[in-house]
């Protein structure tokens, strides 16, 4: 065991599975000789070579479209998208032809590919380096969704996501790319896809988040305990989509209570979906309503970003509130 | 020029295309066929020529406009007909339609309804051929029109920078859905581009199956070489509209009758009669294509609708069970290619 960040755990799962499958090559912006912006393809070019860390033009809908036309042919290429504000030129690419490759050739294709991208806000980036779209993607039928939240789980979600045989989103938490450190095994281990992770165990109210509000989401849970004996079970989802609702829906028969935490928007977030599945799933259990802190439905701020972020200080009172209830 | 049995061949394939065709229009008619339906028609010398120079294991992509392009690099007339029925027997097992021809035995890999949306993946597919060293081309056809879309330049740019192992064909077919070249194109002359970035361009009239053939082989067995992409140009014509559902009146009646002056499928059977096969070994090619066609159309008629199941597992991978990589040693690394001329050799890890 390593301690490790985030970045550096990702490094260490490109790096064995590049070494252990000659199929699988890195392209991207800047990923080869400078490393990557936020240095997480770094020293693969060194060691792998310019034909497997592929420094590419800036033009998102060439690399992704590039890596199906080399997924198709039965590599496992890993693209990176420098910051997933700027996924959407490559958006046409990801609905239209990743994720339906496999259905409409009827099973003669698949697209194996996992776009890596970091996501989300914290770093003072504004609204093109700060945006949160994975409901975007978890609404696209054919596409899993990733978005680890630890050191551990990056490494061996990312192994997994690679020897997966469907297009996978991979988001990565910039805000907490180097301050997230945890022991990581050296070697090989794989992180199930589709499995969440109950990381705090409570009674009262279940919390569903995942990437950089998980720790937002602790802090609130530590401060409801000490100030109000709330005690807050926190489920780390980890794959969003395809989603584990059974450990989800368990939660809930057990508090009654439900808050979805996430950075993106409100309207039409994936909280919006998840609360609309405990509705069917575990309606009777309710015993408060089902509760979302998120962004708010404005492009994502540049001077008010800790207001905008569904930061300690928002999801405090909503676990008391419903809690209460 | 071919010989006499290529020739009896490359009149075959366009002759088959011609009367495929014609039959899915009539099935189309008929409500047996739905959702949309692209002809090639009048287009046939161009699908059928390249094809005629490339190798079986070399990789096509391809427009929406898709038929003529399956059936002649060796897709079946059943599972191509199979597949505008949406029956479960087709290519796509019914899912994809006219326009998502896929057959993974002939390296197609597919027909694509976005405008553009593939000409960056044959990018993609070549560039794997260079990785592997297996020496095969990536042929990518495409319409005037897509020139027009940033996926054009996105594909044929990353083509260009990695010297990849690609054919564009621009199928100049004079209009963009209704509206005519010139006002869509502010350069008519596609090949042009070329210049744009760094790579040969070439334009000609592709109604003539050998033409194609002929034209054709320089740009192939450049990319074979390793040398990069070339633009090419084929100026070409689609008798029916852009789909079953457009009339195209946008077109005079003169125009139409004056291009089918220059019919492929006429030109080629010419050909044909010209290096001395008989009219009669013709008429037994005819009847032959007939009775494929016939036989086409009643498989498709006979064969079962897709289950609905079917669209669930076809949506993710049904087991979620992890892939391993091929065993080592399976593709030498030294047939490798760098991507630029004066990369350093690069040192190569295997399991």
């Amino acid at each position: 065991m390593t301690e490790m960040n985030m970045v550096q755990a990702i490094n260490d799962a490109l790096r064995l599975e590049m070494r252990r499958d000659d199929r699988v090559l890195v392209l991207g912006e800047d990923v080869g000789k400078v490393g990557g912006v936020f240095r997480v393809t770094q020293g693969l070019y060194d060691e792998f070579g310019e034909d497997r860390v592929i420094d590419t033009p800036l033009a998102e809908g060439g690399i992704i479209g590039a890596a199906i036309g080399m997924a198709l042919y039965g590599l496992r290429p890993v693209p990176e998208i420098q910051f997933s504000d700027f996924i959407f030129p490559a958006f046409d690419q990801i609905v239209s032809e990743a994720a339906k490759y496999r259905y409409r050739s009827g099973g003669e294709y698949t697209c194996p590919m996992v776009i890596r991208t970091p996501v989300g806000g914290g770093i003072r980036g504004g609204h093109y380096h700060s945006q949160s779209p994975e409901a975007l993607f978890i609404h696209t039928p054919g596409l899993k969704v990733v978005c680890p939240s630890n050191p551990y789980d990056a490494k061996g979600l990312l192994l997994s996501a690679i020897r997966d045989e469907d297009p996978v989103l991979f988001f990565e938490p910039k805000r907490v790319y180097r301050a997230a450190k945890g022991e990581v095994p050296e070697g090989d281990y794989t992180v199930p896809l589709s499995e969440a992770k109950v990381v705090r165990e409570g009674k009262h109210v279940t919390v569903v988040a995942w990437g950089a509000m998980l720790y937002e989401v602790l802090a609130s849970a530590e401060e409801v305990a000490a100030s109000h004996g709330i005690e807050t079970e926190v489920i780390d989802l980890r794959t969003l989509w395809p989603i584990d609702l059974d450990t989800i829906v368990e939660s809930v028969k057990k508090t009654g209570r439900i808050v979805v935490v996430h950075e993106a928007p409100k309207t039409c977030g994936f909280g919006a979906e998840i609360l609309t599945l405990i509705g069917e799933k575990a309606f009777l259990h309710l015993e408060a309503p089902p509760v979302r802190v998120t962004g708010w439905d404005t492009p994502f701020p540049y001077t008010l970003e800790t207001d905008y972020l569904p930061l300690q200080h928002r999801i405090t009172p909503a676990l008391i509130e419903t809690a209460k209830f | 020029m071919p010989t006499q049995d290529e020739l009896v061949q490359l009149y075959r394939q366009m002759f088959l295309i011609r009367r495929f065709e014609e039959e899915a229009a009539r099935a189309y008619a008929q409500g047996k066929i739905g959702g949309f339906l692209h002809l090639y028609i009048g287009q046939e010398a161009v699908a059928v020529g390249v094809s005629a120079v490339m190798r079986p294991e070399d990789y096509f992509v391809t427009t929406y406009r898709d038929h003529g392009v399956a059936l002649a690099r060796g897709m079946t007339s059943r599972a191509c007909m199979a597949e505008l029925y949406g029956k479960e027997s087709g290519c796509s097992k019914g899912m994809g339609g006219s326009m998502h021809m896929f057959d993974r035995e002939h390296n197609l890999l597919g027909g694509h309804g976005i405008v553009g949306g593939h000409i960056a993946l044959a990018a993609g597919a070549a560039w794997a051929s260079k990785y592997r060293g297996d020496g095969r081309v990536t042929l990518c056809f495409f319409g005037d029109g897509a020139t027009n879309i940033g996926g054009f330049h996105e594909g044929v740019s990353l083509a260009a920078l990695w010297r990849l192992p690609v054919v564009f064909v621009c199928e100049n077919n004079e209009y963009s859905m209704g509206t005519p070249a010139e006002r869509t194109l502010p350069q008519r002359d596609v090949s042009k581009k070329a210049e744009a970035y760094d790579i040969p361009g070439l334009r000609f009239r592709g109604q003539d199956v050998t033409d194609v053939m002929e034209q054709l082989r320089e740009p192939i067995e450049r990319a074979r070489r390793g040398e990069g992409p070339t633009m090419v140009e084929v100026m070409t014509y689609r008798y029916r509209g852009h789909s079953m559902s457009d009339p195209g009146k946008y077109r005079t009646a003169e125009e139409v009758e004056e291009r089918k002056t220059r019919d492929p499928v006429r030109i080629g059977r010419g050909h044909a009669l010209a290096a001395g096969v008989s009219e009669e070994a013709l008429a037994a090619v005819d009847a032959a294509v007939e009775a494929e066609v016939e036989d086409a159309v009643r498989f498709a008629d006979e064969s079962a609708q897709p289950d609905e199941a079917l669209l669930h597992t076809l949506t993710l991978a049904p087991n979620g069970d992890a892939d391993s990589p091929p065993p080592a040693g399976s593709y030498p690394a030294e047939k490798r290619s760098p991507l630029s001329a004066d990369a350093a050799p690069t040192e190569v890890h295997h399991a």
